[in-house]
């Protein structure tokens, strides 16, 4: 086994991405843009729009009045169907004021509100935190960042640090709309503003991310999923991005996506992107049907790269017949244009070099299962390379096309029990009636195995040594080898 | 030869209200009830024949959502047109026009031509705007008034050429000698259209608005 350490797949002494480790500090923020903007001496625009952003109290535009208060007053507490659901998550502000609800009318249940608020703050004023309780199945999760509440209240198998990352995720998604500084400052000036008022269309995003985040392993992982091509289609896409943008000043990343999956990520020297920052990205693009339709231009956070301000995005599809999305997002709120016809000579470029139809073929292409490439024995698995935080999992396969729920919840309690802070495991093996679990983490990979329940360790071990074998040979093709820079 | 005019159009006007229904029904002849609301702002560019002049229009449909307001006037800073749309069963999206003109006057110092759109008229039994009320403002204003449908498919075409004749009558003075096709245009209409009252407005050739000699063929994007 211990041979096998040294194969690692997918390494690479670069990476575009950060890499992460589990659970690792969410707050942590770094503060990109300024350097960006002094290195380049950006005319000084970009800041106008957060100014205009502070004087929201003296908008003169009136709100529509989205929310109606009910006056019957439904109670949730008598609501089978809502008492039912596996996982509430709530948002509220420091004060209290409901701001997000996974599901019902948060309206209509403010005092539970009221006393999510009283126990986080009474609990701070001893210069404490409250972080979880248990009461019979249920677990409550909080988290407090600053200026607000989010709370989980939970009947699942995840456990605690789980959880917590779940819901800074759901913070960091509000993070990207807003900012964070604005964020602080809109409950400086008021603390009893209705953030709903600037949130709505985010509770989609939320709603989404959260659906999103409980399906999808990139997130237990901390890792993201390259599209499968070939190297030189993948290098040849790079260097189309590159060239295309070779005049245009201030871009800092360059990412294109399809169904989920990176196919490159181009970005600006010394700046490198958060998986975090991309999995909102990629919530982003899958939850907004509307981009399908035209061009468009967004300011962007993204929280863990800088959150105190925005980026602005060029959003788009490259063809018709093509349906990769591509993002280039810089520094300069005026840049439009110049992206717009960025974006066109890149996908000339694309077109006379072949590659749009090679990402077509191998989104079309569907992949293979463990047991097309001769693992019969093996059912799934999930292998994450740490140096450039990706992964690679194949297409599902029987009996999980039936019940995935099954699998991502092996795989995260498989994940928790290598990362647990008090007691983390290097190797777990674990066999039930229904399956056999192989997880593994090295100083270069974590490799989660699902395999037929009779399989002993000592096949278990042949496998995944062969496995890792198999994947190297095709590191090129999954894995995005270099961290190419404009 | 074609003369070629090209001008940018705004839309502006609260979230819901259908800005994005109403290009990507004239853009793409579609609907779609399930549309997601605008992120930022998106951009549209097509072309309107008005006799043997091909006018191009460069279109900003921005989010109605709250948190995007404070870019809005990247969007509206250059525009020749700005479409204000509101939903006629919803009265505040009405009143929210009358702080957008007031925006636009105060932030944008060249002429802008402005088209106040009620949408939604398929919605009849459930109108809160009064037509003669959106009409009276209207013309209050210098602004001209129009009611679509973009479910049904109603009014919206004219919209887009009434848009085009403005602009041209506007940058070219002399365009009323040789065409004058907003007539035959708004005239099977009419019982929707408010009267035009002619804005005074300051006619001059803007050169680089202007470009001669280009082949578009019509209506394509
Ligand atoms: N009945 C009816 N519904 C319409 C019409 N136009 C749009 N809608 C509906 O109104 C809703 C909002 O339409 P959008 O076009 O997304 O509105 P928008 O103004 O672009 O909204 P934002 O992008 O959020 O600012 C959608 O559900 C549309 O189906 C119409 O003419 N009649
Ligand atoms: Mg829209």
């Amino acid at each position: 086994m211990a041979s096998n350490c040294e194969v690692e797949p997918g390494a690479a002494p670069e990476s575009a991405l950060v890499t992460t480790d589990s659970y690792e500090n969410f707050q942590q923020m770094s503060s990109s843009l300024e350097e960006i903007k002094n290195s380049n001496f950006t005319s000084s625009t970009q800041d106008e729009f957060l100014d205009n952003c502070n004087n929201i109290d003296s908008d003169l535009h009136v709100n529509c009045s989205t929310v109606s208060v009910s006056s019957q007053d439904e109670d949730y507490i008598r609501d089978e169907e809502w008492l039912g659901k596996s996982k509430h998550i709530f948002v509220l502000s420091s004060a209290g004021k409901p701001i997000y609800s996974r599901y019902g009318n948060e309206d209509r249940f403010a005092s539970y509100f009221g006393i999510m608020q009283a126990l986080v703050s009474f609990v701070q004023a001893d210069d404490d935190s409250i972080r979880s309780m248990h009461a019979g199945d249920t677990k409550f999760v909080f988290l407090f960042r600053e200026p607000l509440i989010l709370v989980a209240v939970s009947k699942t198998e995840e456990c605690t640090s789980q959880l917590t990352a779940q819901l800074n995720y759901v913070f960091n998604q509000i993070a990207s709309m807003l900012t964070l500084s604005r964020l602080v400052k809109i409950y400086e000036q008021r603390r009893n503003y209705d953030l709903r008022r600037l949130l709505t269309g985010v509770e989609r995003l939320i709603d989404h991310l959260l659906d999103f985040s409980e399906q999808e392993p990139a997130f237990t992982l901390g890792a993201v999923q390259c599209l499968p091509l070939t190297s030189s289609v993948r290098d040849a896409i790079s260097s189309a991005i590159v060239q295309s943008c070779s005049k245009i000043k201030n871009l800092v990343f360059g990412i294109l996506l399809a169904n989920n999956q990176l196919i490159t990520l181009v970005r600006m020297k010394k700046y490198c992107i958060h998986p975090h920052d991309l999995h909102l990205i990629f919530n982003l693009v899958q939850a907004s049907e509307s981009l399908k339709t035209a061009e468009i231009w967004t300011p962007l956070c993204l929280p863990r790269f800088d959150a105190s301000g925005f980026l602005y995005g060029h959003v788009s599809y490259l063809a018709e017949d093509c349906q990769a999305c591509l993002l280039l997002l810089t520094v300069e709120r005026d840049a439009f244009f110049s992206l717009s016809e960025a974006k066109q000579r890149i996908v000339e470029r694309l077109r006379r070099g072949n590659c749009l139809e090679a990402i077509n073929e191998s989104l079309n292409t569907k992949e293979e299962t463990c047991v097309d490439i001769g693992f019969p024995e093996l059912r799934h698995y999930l292998y994450k390379c740490k140096s450039t935080a990706q992964f690679h999992q194949p297409s599902m396969g029987a009996p999980y096309t039936i019940n995935c729920k099954r699998l991502l919840d092996l795989y995260r309690r498989a994940h928790y029990r290598l990362h647990c802070p008090t007691r983390p495991l290097k190797l777990l093996f674990e066999r039930t009636s229904e399956d056999a679990l192989l997880a593994w983490d090295t100083r270069g990979f974590e490799l989660y195995a699902i395999l037929e329940p009779l399989t002993d360790t000592g096949n278990a071990i042949a496998t995944v040594g062969r496995l890792l074998n198999w994947i190297k040979k095709r590191e090129d093709k999954l894995f995005q080898l270099n961290a190419p820079t404009f | 030869m074609e003369n070629v005019l090209s001008g940018k159009v705004v839309i502006l006007g609260d979230q819901g209200v259908g800005k994005t229904s109403l290009i990507l029904r004239y853009l793409e002849k579609e609907f779609d009830r399930h549309i997601s609301p605008t992120i930022g702002a998106s951009y549209f560019s097509c072309s309107v024949a008005i006799k043997n002049v091909i006018v191009k229009l460069q279109v900003w449909d921005t989010a109605g959502q709250e948190r995007f307001k404070a870019m809005t006037p990247m969007f509206y800073r250059n525009a020749n047109i700005a479409f204000l749309a509101f939903d006629i069963t919803r009265p505040e999206t009405f009143q929210n026009i009358q702080n957008w003109v007031t925006e636009l006057n105060g932030n944008i110092h060249t002429h802008v031509i402005m088209i106040i759109i009620g949408n939604k008229s398929d919605l009849s039994n459930d109108r809160k705007v009064p037509r003669e009320e959106a009409i009276r403002y209207s013309n209050g204003i210098g602004a001209t008034y129009y009611e679509c449908s973009s479910l049904k498919n109603l009014g919206v075409d004219r919209i887009f050429e009434s848009a085009a004749i403005k602009l041209l009558k506007h940058l070219d003075p002399y365009f009323n000698n040789y065409i004058d096709c907003e007539n035959s245009i708004d005239a099977p209409s009419c019982s929707l259209s408010a009267t035009d009252v002619g804005n005074v407005v300051v006619l001059g050739r803007s050169k680089d608005n202007i470009a001669h000699g280009t082949t578009v063929s019509n209506k394509c994007c």
